[in-house]
C-alpha cells in the first residue's frame, strides 16, 4: 500500500468529514447527555450533564414495563431470528442443490412476493389473527415473519457457490439428506448466516406498524411500540422520553461496538447479495 | 445364465440409481413443505384477499359486501387522498436524491481516507442501527420551540428567528423527513463503499498515467461502474421513503398526519382507515394503490437507470 501524502487538501476533506461524523451523532449525544439530567437541567443544552444523575432510569425501569418491552423485544426478534436462519437456509439450499420438476416455479414464486409491501397484507393478517385467535399474542407478532423471500433469496445465492462434489462426498459417507444441508452446507455459508440474522434481528427489533396494529394489551407490547405508548404518556417530560428512547437505542449500539466489523460485512453481504 | 444374472444386476443398478434420484426429490419436496404452506397461508393468500377486500365495503362486524370499483372512486374523489398522494410522492422526490447525493459524496471521499478510517465510517453508520419510533421522539424534542428545543436555540443563539418545524404546513414534511434520511445514510454510505473497493485499480491507475482529471475519472470511470450499486440503492431508498410511517406516526402522534395532513404519508391513511375507522374494505383499496405506486415507481427506475 503506497503512502498517501499529507495535503492541505485531504487534511480539510478528512476534516470535514470526521465533524459531519461527528454531527451524525448529535441526537444520539443529546439523546444520553438528557437521560442523565435532572428535569430541572433538561433546557440547559450543555452536552455534559452538570449534575449526571441516574434517576430517569431508576424512574422509568421502577414500574417493571420497560423491562418487559425489551424481555418481549429480544424474545421476538431471537425467535424470529432463528427461525428465519434455518427456514430461509433449508429453502435456499433445496433450491440451488436439488433438481427436481417445479424447482424453478417454486422459486419464481417465492421471489414474487418482494413485490408485496408488507403494508398490503396487514390488513388480511389482522384478519387472519383475528379468526384464530392470534390477536395481542407473541404469536401473533411473530407469524408474518418467521420466513422472508429476501433471506431465502440470500442463502441461495451462497449454497449456489458451494461445489456438489462436497455434498456428493458426505452421500457417499452415508450422511442423509439433512444431515448434508446441516452438518456440510450450512457451516461452509456461516458468513451468509450471520449477515441474514443480523438483517433479521435488527428488522424485527425496530419493527413498529405489525405490532403496533396486532397488540393491544401492554405487557405484550414490543420496545418501539411501548416507548411510543410511553412517550405519549410522559407529554412534556423529555428527560423521561430521552431515557426510554436510550433503553432502546442502546442494546444495538452496545453489540456494534462489540462486533462492528461483522455487522458492517453483514449488511454490505446481505445489501449487494440480497 | 451368466448373461441372464448380469442382466439381472444390470437392472438392479438402474433401479437403484433411479431410486437415489427419487429419494432426492422426496427429500426436496419434504423440506420444501412448510415452507411452501407458510408462503401459500401467509403471503399468497393474504394478497389475494387484500385485492379481494379492496372492491368491498367490509366493517369488520358484517360480511364483506360487493361494491366493484366505488372504493377507488371514492378515493380519488377524496381531496385529503390527493394531498396524501402528494406528499408520499414528496418524500421520495425530496429523500431518495438527498440522501444519495450524501452518501455518495461521503463515501467518495471517505474511500480515499486512511487514517481512522474505520472510525469515520462508524460514526455515519451508527444511526443505522437505531429504532426509528425512538429516534423520532429525540428528533421532536430537537424541533420544540425555545428553550427547549436544540434547532431553535441554537437558531436563537445565532441571532436567527426561530422555526415552528413540525407546527408548520411547510415545513413539517421536511422535519419529519430530516430523521429517515439521517437513518438511512449510513447504509447507504457502506454500500456505496464496498462498490468503490470493488473497481479495480488498475482502471485509476491507468487514468492517472494519461493524466486524466479526477472530475473526468470519476464521470467516466467511477460512476459508469457504480451502476449496479447505484441502481440498487436508487430502488431501495425509493421504496423506504415511499413505505414512511414509523416517524410520522411517532413525531405528529397529538394531530396525526402534521397540521392540515401537511405530512400524512399513504401508509399512514392506511393505518388510520383500517385501524382507527375500521373501513377494511376502503383500506385495502388504499393498500393497492400504494403496491401499483411502488410497482410503477421500481420498474420506471430500473427502466430509466439502465438504459442510460
Amino acid at each position: 500500500m503506497a503512502a498517501i501524502r499529507i495535503t492541505p487538501g485531504r487534511t480539510i476533506v478528512w476534516l470535514l468529514l470526521l465533524l459531519g461524523g461527528i454531527a451524525m451523532l448529535t441526537p444520539l449525544l443529546f439523546m444520553f447527555s438528557t437521560s442523565l439530567k435532572d428535569s430541572a437541567d433538561v433546557y440547559d443544552l450543555r452536552l455534559i450533564p452538570a449534575a449526571p444523575t441516574l434517576d430517569n432510569y431508576a424512574k422509568v425501569l421502577s414500574d417493571g414495563r420497560f423491562l418487559r418491552w425489551l424481555a418481549n423485544s429480544f424474545g421476538i426478534a431471537t425467535l424470529v431470528t432463528i427461525s428465519n436462519v434455518f427456514f430461509d437456509s433449508l429453502v435456499g439450499y433445496t433450491l440451488a442443490k436439488y433438481r427436481f420438476r417445479g424447482r424453478y416455479v417454486v422459486f419464481l414464486a417465492i421471489l414474487s412476493t418482494l413485490m408485496i409491501p408488507t403494508e398490503m397484507l396487514v390488513i388480511p393478517w389482522y384478519v387472519m389473527a383475528r379468526n384464530f385467535g392470534w390477536l395481542d399474542t407473541y404469536w401473533g407478532i411473530m407469524f408474518p415473519g418467521m420466513m422472508t423471500a429476501f433471506g431465502t433469496f440470500l442463502m441461495k445465492q451462497f449454497f449456489e457457490t458451494i461445489p456438489d462434489d462436497f455434498l456428493e462426498a458426505a452421500r457417499v459417507d452415508g450422511l442423509n439428506e439433512f444431515a448434508i444441508f446441516w452438518r456440510v452446507a450450512m457451516p461452509l455459508v456461516t458468513p451468509a448466516l450471520s449477515a441474514l440474522a443480523i438483517f433479521t434481528f435488527l428488522g424485527n427489533w425496530t419493527a413498529f406498524i405489525w405490532p403496533l396494529i396486532v397488540t393491544t394489551s401492554k405487557e405484550l407490547y414490543t420496545l418501539p411500540v411501548g416507548l411510543s405508548s410511553f412517550a405519549v404518556e410522559q407529554a412534556i417530560q423529555w428527560e423521561l422520553i430521552m431515557t426510554g428512547a436510550a433503553l432502546a437505542t442502546l442494546p444495538t449500539l452496545a453489540v456494534f461496538l462489540v462486533l462492528q466489523r461483522y455487522i458492517v460485512r453483514g449488511v454490505v453481504l446481505a445489501g449487494l447479495k440480497g | 445364465m451368466n448373461a441372464s444374472s448380469s442382466r439381472v444386476e444390470a437392472g438392479t443398478g438402474a433401479r437403484f440409481a433411479f431410486s437415489l434420484r427419487q429419494k432426492q426429490v422426496v427429500w426436496a419436496w419434504t423440506f420444501l413443505a412448510v415452507p411452501i404452506l407458510f408462503y401459500a397461508l401467509i403471503r399468497f393468500y393474504p394478497t389475494a384477499e387484500a385485492f379481494y377486500l379492496s372492491v368491498t365495503n367490509w366493517n369488520l362486524l358484517s360480511k364483506p359486501d360487493f361494491i366493484g370499483l366505488s372504493n377507488f372512486e371514492r378515493l380519488f374523489a377524496d381531496p385529503v387522498f390527493w394531498k396524501v398522494f402528494r406528499n408520499t410522492v414528496l418524500y421520495l422526490a425530496i429523500g431518495t436524491p438527498v440522501s444519495l447525493l450524501l452518501s455518495f459524496t461521503i463515501a467518495y471521499h471517505l474511500d480515499h481516507v486512511r487514517f481512522m478510517h474505520g472510525f469515520i465510517r462508524a460514526l455515519y453508520f451508527l444511526p443505522f442501527l437505531t429504532t426509528a419510533a425512538a429516534m423520532a421522539w429525540v428528533w421532536r424534542w430537537f424541533y420544540q420551540p425555545v428553550p427547549i428545543g436544540f434547532f431553535n436555540d441554537v437558531l436563537v443563539g445565532f441571532g436567527l428567528s426561530q422555526q415552528p418545524f413540525l407546527r408548520s404546513t411547510t415545513q413539517a414534511l421536511p422535519s419529519v423527513l430530516a430523521p429517515a434520511i439521517w437513518a438511512g445514510l449510513g447504509f447507504q454510505v457502506v454500500i456505496f463503499l464496498a462498490g468503490l473497493r470493488a473497481i479495480p485499480a488498475t482502471y485509476y491507475e491507468a487514468a492517472r498515467i494519461d493524466g486524466v482529471s479526477d472530475l473526468t475519472i470519476l464521470r467516466r470511470i467511477t460512476l459508469p461502474l457504480l451502476k449496479p450499486t447505484i441502481i440498487f440503492l436508487v430502488v431501495f431508498s425509493s421504496i423506504g421513503f415511499l413505505r414512511i410511517f414509523d416517524q410520522v406516526y411517532n413525531m405528529t402522534s397529538g394531530d396525526p398526519g402534521g397540521p392540515l395532513n401537511a405530512t400524512k404519508p399513504l401508509v399512514l391513511m392506511i393505518y388510520q382507515t383500517a385501524f382507527s375507522s375500521f373501513q377494511m374494505g376502503y383500506a385495502a383499496a388504499q393498500t393497492v394503490v400504494l403496491f401499483i405506486v411502488l410497482l410503477a415507481v421500481s420498474l420506471l427506475q430500473l427502466r430509466l437507470l439502465r438504459d442510460r
